[in-house]
């Protein structure tokens, strides 16, 4: 018997024994509802990169909620013109600080709602090197307290900060990433929320679903029943994921 | 003296492009750089990899084949090669941290003749756009810069200390400009190649940083 052969008749054997699966209900009807308890104040992650793996239904859905004093962390604050992202948010006054790797333009003209609200001291921000930023929220989710790193030394991006020569080279201490709530942007999900991501939309979604308290996944296919996916093939495990949201045909789809 | 003609920046990028070597692990940054993968030797193959976890991406999709799903780190739509593979992002930086990007090819607004460079902030403008350049800058074998040999308005890039915060300092070993190819030596610029029509000492004039002239001194070598 292979392996594969022995998880399939461990599964129907446990099917068999008459035992519901272990599980809670996670699927949400609506983006609205998926949010509706989120407060006021909370730190939020938001993934996506090169416009690819935005979760644009739940932040669209934050927006209308009206929260405020958020605090946002994702690798940029925003596009010129945004439609469902994080810049609409950042517009609408509901992000008090941004932590990301992009404070400016990297053309002066693309001159974003954030950019504008910074440069007049309306919203807080955190610059913080990219890989850094990564490995952060991957040590918040790995209960890692603090790392260090040799990016940033020599800059003023590590002015200030702790300091250590290990085997020669110079690093700068970075402490843990954590958030209250992910939004996660997923390919494919089943029932228990075990994720698959497609190509380039991966980018920062695995690290921040799996670094926040309440984790939140909007599914761009049907959500299919546990033992629908090869447990060898899952980029996150369900264990991470509190709620799951398909896209409706209606919904945003970039 | 303005009047003569400079390098283009395909001609820039071409030259870069040639130092890299077959099974290098390259990452271009966004903008003026990624044209280095407009040339790749076929004799080569060059594994490219995008801060967004792609690692083996091809040349860029012809218009109506694009996949959403697969970009570059400018957000460019890419094709895959057969060797392609995806990481996420903590990953991704893992590769690059680790001293496994054989080269990154970044532009700049200063680079010195000890190495540092400088392209993420300047100090008029509030904030920065570091994105994962310190990351690239810091842990790279190499790093190869591509920029314009003056500013706008004449002033120098190619300086004795940069002025502006910089990216990461002494790391910069080969700078491609307008005017020619430049390595960074311990004893500071060595002019390796001139563009035609220039002397070095019309190159010294734009250059803050003295510029040490090898008796090997060769012209632009522009792609075959």
């Amino acid at each position: 018997m292979t392996l594969q052969d022995a998880t399939r008749s461990g599964a129907a054997a446990f099917m068999a024994h008459g035992k519901s699966m272990p599980m809670k209900n996670k699927i949400y009807a609506s983006f609205d509802a998926a949010v509706a308890d989120i407060p006021d104040g909370i730190t939020f992650m938001s993934p996506g990169f090169g416009n690819v793996g935005i979760p644009r239904n739940l932040l669209a859905a934050l927006h209308r909620r009206g929260v405020k004093n958020l605090t946002g962390i994702s690798n940029s604050a925003g596009r010129p013109v945004d439609r469902n992202g994080i810049g609409n948010l950042i517009e609408a006054g509901q992000v008090k600080k941004m932590i990301c790797a992009f404070t400016a333009p990297t053309h002066p003209s693309q001159v974003t709602p954030f950019v504008r609200m910074y440069n007049n001291d309306e919203i807080e921000a955190e610059l913080v090197p990219q890989g850094t930023l990564a490995e952060r929220i991957r040590a918040a989710a790995a209960g890692i307290g603090a790392f260090y790193t040799p990016t940033a030394v020599g800059t003023e991006l590590a002015e200030g900060k702790e300091h250590r020569e290990i085997n020669g080279r110079r690093y700068v201490l970075e402490y843990a990433l954590p958030a209250d709530y992910a939004f996660i942007r997923a390919w494919k999900a089943d029932t228990f929320g075990n994720l698959q991501f497609r190509l380039a939309q991966r980018n920062f979604n695995p690290i921040m679903a799996m670094a926040a308290t309440i984790t939140i996944v909007e599914v761009e296919h049907d959500i299919v029943d546990v033992g629908g996916f090869d447990p060898d093939h899952i980029h996150v495990s369900g264990v991470y994921v509190d709620r799951l949201v398909h896209i409706p045909p209606d919904g945003v789809w970039d | 003296m303005g009047e003569k003609p400079k390098l283009e920046r395909q001609a820039m990028c071409d030259r870069l492009a040639m130092e890299f070597q077959d099974g290098w692990i390259v990452n271009l940054g966004v903008g003026m750089p990624t044209l280095c993968s407009n040339y790749v030797d076929p004799a080569k193959d060059i594994i490219f990899h995008s801060e967004n976890g792609v690692i083996g991406y091809g040349p860029l999709a012809p218009e109506g084949e694009e996949d959403p799903y697969l970009v570059n780190a400018g957000g460019q739509k890419v094709t895959a090669q057969p060797w392609m593979s995806i990481v996420h992002h903590a990953d991704s930086f893992a590769l690059i941290r680790s001293g496994r990007i054989d080269v990154t090819v970044m532009g700049a607004y200063e680079v010195a003749e000890n190495g540092d460079f400088a392209n993420w902030r300047v100090p008029t403008r509030k904030g920065g756009g570091i994105g994962g350049a310190m990351d690239l800058a810091a842990c790279a074998k190499r790093v190869f810069i591509v920029l314009e040999h003056t500013t706008r308005d004449g002033k120098p890039r190619l300086l004795k200390r940069c002025r502006l915060p910089l990216t990461a300092p002494g790391v910069v070993t080969l700078v491609a400009t307008d005017l020619g190819l430049f390595a960074v030596t311990p004893d500071g610029f060595v002019l390796r190649e001139y563009a035609p029509g220039w002397t070095p000492d019309e190159m010294q004039n734009l250059t803050e940083a003295k510029l040490i002239v090898p008796q090997d001194v060769q012209a632009f070598r522009f792609r075959e």
